[in-house]
């Protein structure tokens, strides 16, 4: 016979269950990887009645965020975990070194070539002439590094458009923030 | 027809204002482009940097209306002030003229907001510097393409060569404005919410004169003229922005996509 104990969720089960149920919101605009993987999803927690989702937004101007915002909510709302509060964190900045092992192995298998560390590119003196040139950038395809940017900004806030040399594919570089 | 808000004189208020509104007009005009831009790639590039200042316009007016405490949100202040109540440089509210007088435009902008974001950081108000530490990143990006192109532009054909020439001519009396200062940077300055623009001037010349340089271009003498959108005053371009920007929100109050 089950003590009621087992019947009733514990903080830590609910907890659990809230991060599996995160595990499957993906990214609208790059619906292979998902919002804990790209570091969008910052904390969880459990409150008296209901869940507190802590949410760091991309880009200033990305128009995916409330997007993201809503299937948050949507997900955890069907899986019975509701009622859900959002709450936006700016501060620290995303940056995309938050984006895991696995987000970037995902990114590209889809074949955006993944960002490298932001550090690099932030807080040196900005140099026009010679133009600074790109670092060498692995084509998501055939992994060639003889690759070149075609344009600085892509089909979306987070992304630059490349192809490569080799293979001929043009592709997309998640860029470093 | 949905009758205008009156804003907060409060020197705080206006000093967000300054900037969220700089970035709104900035967006608006880089906005225009879509569609339009010489190549394709340009056309994404300044509908994405539009789309990042409008996401940096829309989290500062938030606060700014926080700050003022009379209810107002990001969108009542955008779309429901009259020309006197907008705060932004008179450079930006300028005819968005041809892809010269929009990347000069464009990297003058991007530099004056890099530098303030950076400042802004340590902002005594800790939503603004939460702001700035996510745009400043942007407008980095959005300096080192601007950059690029104005040397291109400035050392390339003799058309734009001459283009880029006569958008310097063009906007670069309006530049004095970003670096005047009054009772507003004053107040900002002592309670830590931000930096005198004035106090950025040194280092936005530090940046700006040697790409001139390298582009083959030269700033124009300084005149007496000064700008004062910063003030509420704009000049006769400022009342056909808000018209195409606001008719919609004025004419169907409230309406939402």
């Amino acid at each position: 016979m089950n003590a009621l104990s087992d019947l009733i969720e514990t903080t830590d089960e609910r907890l659990a269950r809230a991060w599996a149920v995160l595990d499957t919101v993906l990214d609208p605009e790059v619906p292979v990887v998902s919002v804990r993987e790209l570091g969008i999803l910052r904390d969880v927690r459990v409150n008296a009645d209901g869940l507190t989702v802590v949410l760091t937004p991309t880009y200033s101007g990305c128009p995916a965020t409330e997007l993201i915002e809503r299937s948050v909510v949507d997900a955890l709302v069907a899986a019975g975990l509701g009622p859900v509060q959002v709450l936006m964190q700016r501060a620290p900045a995303w940056t995309t070194d938050w984006i895991t092992a696995e987000g970037r192995r995902k990114l590209r298998a889809y074949g955006i070539a993944p960002p490298g560390p932001a550090d690099a590119s932030q807080g040196v003196t900005m140099r026009f002439v010679p133009r600074v040139k790109a670092t060498a950038l692995a084509c998501p395809r055939c992994e060639s590094l003889n690759t070149e940017r075609l344009a600085a900004f892509g089909s979306t806030a987070c992304k630059a458009t490349w192809r490569c040399l080799a293979c001929g594919e043009p592709f997309e570089h998640f860029k470093p923030i | 027809m949905q009758a205008s808000i009156k804003v907060s004189r409060d020197p705080a208020v206006q000093y967000l204002l300054r900037l969220g509104d700089s970035c709104l007009i900035h967006a608006q005009r880089l906005a225009e482009w879509c569609g339009h831009a010489p190549i394709l790639e340009e056309d994404i590039a300044l509908s994405n940097m539009a789309l990042d200042l409008v996401g940096q316009a829309r989290a500062v007016l938030t606060r700014a209306g926080e700050l003022e405490g009379a209810g107002h949100d990001e969108d009542q202040l955008a779309f429901l002030r009259d020309e006197r109540d907008y705060l932004n440089l008179t450079l930006v509210e300028l005819p968005r003229g041809d892809f010269a007088v929009t990347v000069l435009r464009n990297f003058a902008m991007a530099t004056l907001l890099k530098l303030l974001w950076q400042r802004l950081q340590q902002s005594s108000d800790s939503e603004l510097a939460a702001i700035a530490g996510k745009a400043v990143k942007e407008a980095r990006y959005h300096q080192q393409h601007a950059g690029d192109w104005l040397l291109r532009l400035g050392d390339g054909t003799e058309e734009s060569a001459k283009r880029a020439s006569a958008a310097l001519e063009l906007l670069w009396p309006y530049v004095a404005e970003m670096f005047e200062s009054d009772a507003v940077d004053e107040h900002a300055a002592s309670t830590g919410l931000g930096p005198r623009w004035a106090d950025l001037r040194e280092e936005w010349m530090a940046e700006v004169l040697p790409v001139l340089t390298e582009a083959k271009l030269k700033a124009p003498a300084d005149r007496a003229f000064r700008s004062t959108g910063k003030t509420g005053r704009h000049s006769e371009h400022m009342g056909y922005i808000l018209a195409e920007m606001q008719h919609l929100q004025r004419a169907f109050p409230g309406g939402v996509w």
